[in-house]
């Protein structure tokens, strides 16, 4: 298989940009990718977004975004995957340079909820629930959220603050990031004495309404030794299904896309976990991050949240996650989400993380999920 | 911004499940799916029945919902549970006629028809199960 590069980033702040629109918000992280890499053209562009055709009511978003960048002409599509439509737009993007159709593609990754209230938001999120059932009932993912904590609490006799741990670490790891919507420390304490969103699941459990947008430029091995910056190697992009509604499966604790999509990266980078040095978790909330690591088999089931407390998920830990903040903190502009947690394990392996940066990485995992776990998309990159 | 609400067609296609528990149970390995389906997603058979969820069962876990989409904020805090009815399927559904403090993991509950939503300036009514602590009956 042909190899691809990363060989560009670009980011704009998570934060609610009033100001500003979506379609000025892509051209911008954009903008940064293309100039970071030294390019004024692309072969392809791909946009990840989700809520475009509800909250900007606006379809169209890769025509939208070449018009915005000067590029009409070229060749451009809009992605979605839910929350994961990050990792399936780069899956697409590499296709296309495994090909040999394209060189060299840009994918951006776009989303503004704050043209919606809090309540809309909830909404949202239950659009990749089905709407039909879950939706119609008034179970929102919050709300599913809440009921997968209680299971796995019962379940697994595991404490709490274990699992509240998570957005602990997140935040912890975002102080100083430029980028993030929460740069700041949020001790276990004010985590659990937060208002239930959804007993149990803690308001600062979950991300909040965020605003963003990221890109990041892929290229072939042929077409990256032209560029200057630093590269790191796309060594595995996989996706796998599974149903949409929790409670439908076999073990609603156990995320088995996610399983599949990890077990076929591994593989198709030939790498074990062993050799993964950190990975960026999808804590959509806090108990979503315990299930991955869970089911992508890096801890036992039920132990995850002893591993947070222990220190090991921290970045002096044995496995860091979230090295920017992750969705928690870093913040969650969901079609972006995935292209924010790419580029930040671009600047790790590229030794540009400042106070973050790890020793010694060498391959980067990257998880993503849609909803709660309806679609998993995995990333393994390397140095390259 | 486009407006969350009722679709009349879409509800209306979704009455059997929502009032009755209606569904489709597959033929050949007995996986229940809440809508008509072509193909069941578990193995594969193509010949599905209608059928229709037992009206009771075991109370698995419940949370109350403190904050909620637009159509549902108007009946928060509400509760949602997660039930499995007698016949081994895990559904979730609102709970009813209770509060929080009389429910606990494992008691049986029944199934219910009640007011989901009113929506929109028609005032659309949207009726559909819940659940609620099972009568106890001799």
């Amino acid at each position: 298989m042909k190899k691809v590069l990363i060989a560009g980033y670009g980011l704009t702040k998570v934060e609610e940009h009033w100001d500003r629109s979506l379609e000025n918000l892509m051209a911008e992280s954009s903008l940064k990718a293309l100039e970071y890499a030294g390019l004024s053209r692309v072969d392809a562009v791909y946009v990840a977004n989700v809520y475009g055709e509800v909250l900007q009511e606006q379809a169209v978003l890769g025509s939208v975004l070449a018009e915005e960048l000067g590029m009409s002409g070229v060749q451009a599509y809009r992605i979605e995957a839910g929350a994961a439509s990050g990792i399936a737009a780069v899956k697409m993007a590499a296709n296309a340079i495994q090909s040999g159709e394209a060189n060299v593609v840009l994918v951006t990754g776009v989303e503004k909820l704050s043209d919606g209230t809090a309540e809309e938001h909830l909404a949202l999120t239950a659009m990749e629930e089905r709407e039909e059932y879950t939706g119609q009932m008034g179970v929102h993912q919050a709300a599913s959220a809440a009921l997968l904590y209680r299971l796995y609490l019962s379940r697994y006799g595991a404490r709490q603050d274990g699992i509240a741990q998570f957005a602990v670490i997140s935040h912890e790891n975002a102080v100083g990031v430029s980028h993030a919507q929460y740069p700041f420390k949020v001790g276990l304490d004010t985590v659990m004495k937060s208002p239930y969103l959804s007993e149990p699941l803690h308001r600062l459990e979950a991300t909040a309404v965020a605003d963003g947008s990221a890109a990041i430029i892929l290229c072939s091995e042929d077409f990256a030794a032209k560029l200057d910056p630093p590269k790191a190697r796309l060594a595995a992009c996989s996706l796998a299904t599974d149903y949409v509604t929790p409670f439908d499966r076999e073990d609603p604790l156990h995320f088995q896309a996610l399983a599949r999509a990890t077990h076929s990266a591994l593989e198709m980078a030939g790498v074990s976990r062993e050799q993964i040095g950190f990975l960026e978790l999808h804590d959509s909330f806090s108990i979503v991050a315990a299930l991955s690591l869970e089911s992508s088999g890096f801890f036992p089931r039920g132990k995850a949240g002893e591993a947070a407390l222990a220190g090991k998920l921290s970045l002096n830990g044995e496995l860091p996650i979230n090295t920017f903040g992750g969705l928690k903190a870093r913040g969650h502009p969901v079609g972006a989400t995935a292209i924010y947690q790419l580029a930040e394990a671009y600047l790790q392996l590229t030794h540009q993380a400042g106070k973050n940066q790890l020793d010694n990485a060498k391959h980067a995992m990257v998880q993503s999920l849609a909803g709660l776990g309806c679609a998993a998309a995995v990333c393994i990159l390397e140095e390259a | 911004m486009l407006e969350f609400g009722i679709r009349i067609p879409r509800y209306w296609r979704g009455k059997p499940f929502r009032y009755r528990l209606e569904g489709f149970r597959c033929e050949e390995c007995g996986e229940f799916h809440f809508s008509p389906r072509l193909v069941c997603r578990k193995c594969g058979g193509k010949r599905l029945r209608r059928d229709k969820l037992s009206e009771r069962g075991r109370l698995i876990c419940y949370t109350v919902v403190k904050s909620a989409s637009p159509s549902f904020e108007a009946y928060t805090p509400y509760i949602v549970g997660l039930i499995q009815t007698e016949d081994g399927t895990m559904i979730v559904g609102q709970l009813t006629d209770c509060d929080p403090e009389e429910l606990h993991e494992g008691m049986d509950v029944e199934a219910t028809i009640r007011r989901l939503q009113t929506d929109g300036e028609s005032r659309l009514i949207a009726y559909g199960y819940k659940f609620r602590p099972a009568i106890q009956r001799p």
